[in-house]
């Protein structure tokens, strides 16, 4: 793992990882930056279409509990109103869509991440406390296929980081 | 290599000269981890706690004895709980506003005050929500209201906008904590690995549930973030507009009208700006944090409670214009009797507060004068509590048969109540304040002039 102090030299160490064909690797920075995941070869995200269903689930729920109660199971016969009387309805339906994508958007974001996760490897490095910080850090991972302790490593220190540290399994 | 050696190629103009990742990382935190308490902060949650000390004896003394202990009878039915809840509930839209639509618009500057405003607008949710509860007079039914499958074979009556209003309050809550949760998320992790004790790190490290700020997690967040803001946008919007069905879908003169959707949204960001301002101006004082939260951002949201004031002022002008306009003499007393009648004083100490006082921010030097913007918004957040009042008692207290009218006045738990609630919003403000970062530090970051990608050096 090699710690950078600048957004550039990150991206830059990993465009030249990839070239030099690692794929199993993680960069961690303090801040969102397009780039790095752009450089990291990440472009696929289910998280939308994800919400997308999830909103219409919960529209179509709404819609669905409010017509079972007030037309099936319990109509109520208010000055000759109509049972389905979906103008009324609308409000309930909106609010109940926008719940259950929300919903999906956030308890999604959290199940394709993998959090919560208290525990992994990259905490058992002292210097990584400061990704949250101010330092960027490319993590090559030992499951890479090209990985090897010692070309790795020489790799890693011709991109000129600040540091490199080795992470405990 | 080291940062601080470089030159400033760009002053970023919504954030003080000079700061760098680890500076706004710093200031931030320092103000929840390192920093001393300072002795304000005691003096002001003593105050607040013990308002709400006085919230509780309210609360507990209306179980007790039930509502009757309220000013409300017949005719006025909606006192003070609705004034209240309109009120809050008004108060909570400007955090949603400045943190979903500022972000879809782009508007960089709503970063250094969107984490407080988001939390305001939890706080005041919270409050809000105490009314509708206490009103029911048995609260602890308030499940009742909920569509469940229970053995009385009964449902809620779906036509009905009050049951619009548990589906849109219930819903605004929960989604507004969960934005204000996830934008919290990164800010827990720098909390968790600055904290100098364990239980820091433990509690801390819990809440930030192992974010490590991977790429590919930032990635999935932002457009988490993003499509919550999204969703939260029209939700604002619906919220304030089923709060106003509330009214305008009853008969009642004075409530009957369809400008009330758009008019009760602009009061909300009116209200909910005033209330952000009036809590922002003591405190960058108190923490200096006058280099995050500039002058210009005091400039821009003054212009926004401008607009939005306009929008109401246009707002009170069609309610009077539509009771001449209509010729309906029960619109047309209505009006007469809100300009002239027993509540005459407080509907003309509401057009000034609303619309007299506030015609000063159009000036650049009343925008920048900072004690003064702060004593604008004071009068905003007073007049925006006498038109809700205005609305509920003026309208309820002479309706169509003179037989049934009668006079309306907050009884002293009202008051208790009310204050209380204050007492409430201001408790866990403070609390938040101590214990989480009130700004948000990894969108500060993003500010820094050193965040910018130069596709030059690859």
């Amino acid at each position: 793992m090699a710690e950078f102090s600048e957004p550039n030299e990150l991206i830059a160490a990993v465009r030249r990882a990839r070239e030099a064909g690692y794929r199993q690797l993680d960069a961690y920075t303090p801040y969102p930056i397009e780039e790095v995941s752009e450089a990291l070869g990440f472009h696929h995200n289910r998280l939308p279409l994800l919400v997308l269903i999830g909103g219409i689930l919960g529209g179509l729920g709404g819609y669905g509990l409010q017509y079972w109660a007030s037309v099936i199971e319990y109509p109520i016969n208010v000055g000759g109103r109509p049972f389905h009387s979906w103008v009324s309805f609308i409000p309930i339906t909106f609010e109940c869509t926008v719940l259950v994508a929300a919903l999906t958007a956030v308890l999604g974001m959290l199940a394709l991440n993998g959090l919560p996760m208290p525990y992994h490897p990259v905490f058992n490095v002292p210097r990584f406390a400061l990704a949250t910080r101010d330092r960027f850090f490319l993590c090559i991972e030992g499951t890479d296929p090209l990985f090897d302790r010692d070309t790795t490593r020489r790799f890693l220190e011709r991109q000129v980081p600040r540091s490199i540290s080795e992470v405990e399994h | 290599m080291s940062q601080d050696s470089r030159p400033e190629s760009r002053t970023a103009p919504i954030i003080g000269p000079g700061h760098t990742f680890g500076s706004v990382t710093d200031k931030i935190s320092a103000v929840v981890l390192t920093g001393k308490t300072p002795r304000w902060w005691f003096v002001g949650f003593a105050i607040s706690f013990s308002l709400l000390m006085l919230f509780l004896y309210s609360v507990a003394y209306l179980l007790t004895e039930g509502i009757g202990i309220w000013g409300v009878n017949i005719p006025v039915g909606w006192g003070f709980d609705i004034i209240n809840f309109v009120w809050w509930i008004g108060i909570g839209h400007a955090g949603t506003l400045i943190s979903a639509i500022l972000l879809l618009l782009r508007q960089e500057w709503r970063t250094s005050i969107n984490r407080f405003a988001e939390a305001m607008t939890l706080f005041a949710v919270a409050c809000a929500g105490m009314f509708p509860l206490l009103h029911l007079g048995r609260p602890w039914l308030f499940y009742w209201l909920l569509p469940y499958p229970n053995t009385m074979g009964v449902w809620p009556q779906f036509r009905s906008p009050l049951i619009w209003d548990v589906f849109a309050v219930s819903t605004y809550a929960i989604v507004s904590l969960m934005f204000w949760f996830v934008g919290l998320i990164p800010d827990l992790a720098t909390l968790r690995d600055r904290s100098p004790n364990r239980a820091g790190r433990f509690i801390y490290g819990m809440l930030a549930m192992g974010w490590r700020g991977s790429a590919t997690h930032w990635h999935r967040y932002e457009t988490a973030y993003l499509l919550l803001a999204g969703l939260s946008t029209p939700l604002v919007v619906s919220v304030h507009t089923i709060v106003s069905f509330d009214f305008a879908v009853g008969v009642t003169p004075g409530w009957h009208a369809t400008i009330f959707p758009p008019y009760f949204v602009a009061g909300a960001i009116y209200a909910g700006f005033a209330m952000v301002m009036t809590l922002a101006i003591p405190l960058r004082k108190a923490y200096g944090l006058e280099d995050f939260i500039t002058a210009r951002h005091l400039d821009y949201m003054g212009r926004v409670m401008l607009a939005t004031g306009l929008i109401v002022a246009y707002g009170y002008m069609m309610e009077a214009f539509m009771a001449w306009y209509s010729a309906n003499p029960y619109e047309q007393f209505m009006i007469t009797n809100r300009f002239f009648g027993p509540y005459a004083q407080m509907y003309w100490s509401l057009l000034v507060c609303n619309v007299v006082v506030p015609q000063l921010l159009w000036f650049r030097k009343v925008r920048a004068t900072v004690p003064l913007l702060f004593v604008i918004c004071l009068f905003v957040n007073v007049g925006m509590w006498l038109e809700r009042f205005i609305i509920v008692v003026t309208s309820l207290h002479r309706d169509f048969l003179p037989s049934s009218w009668g006079m309306y006045h907050g009884t002293i738990w009202d008051w208790t109540t009310f204050i209380g609630t204050i007492g409430l919003f201001l408790s866990l403000l403070f609390l938040f304040l101590r214990f989480l970062p009130m700004i948000s530090i990894f969108e500060m970051r993003t500010l820094v002039p050193e965040a910018e990608v130069k596709e030059g050096v690859l």
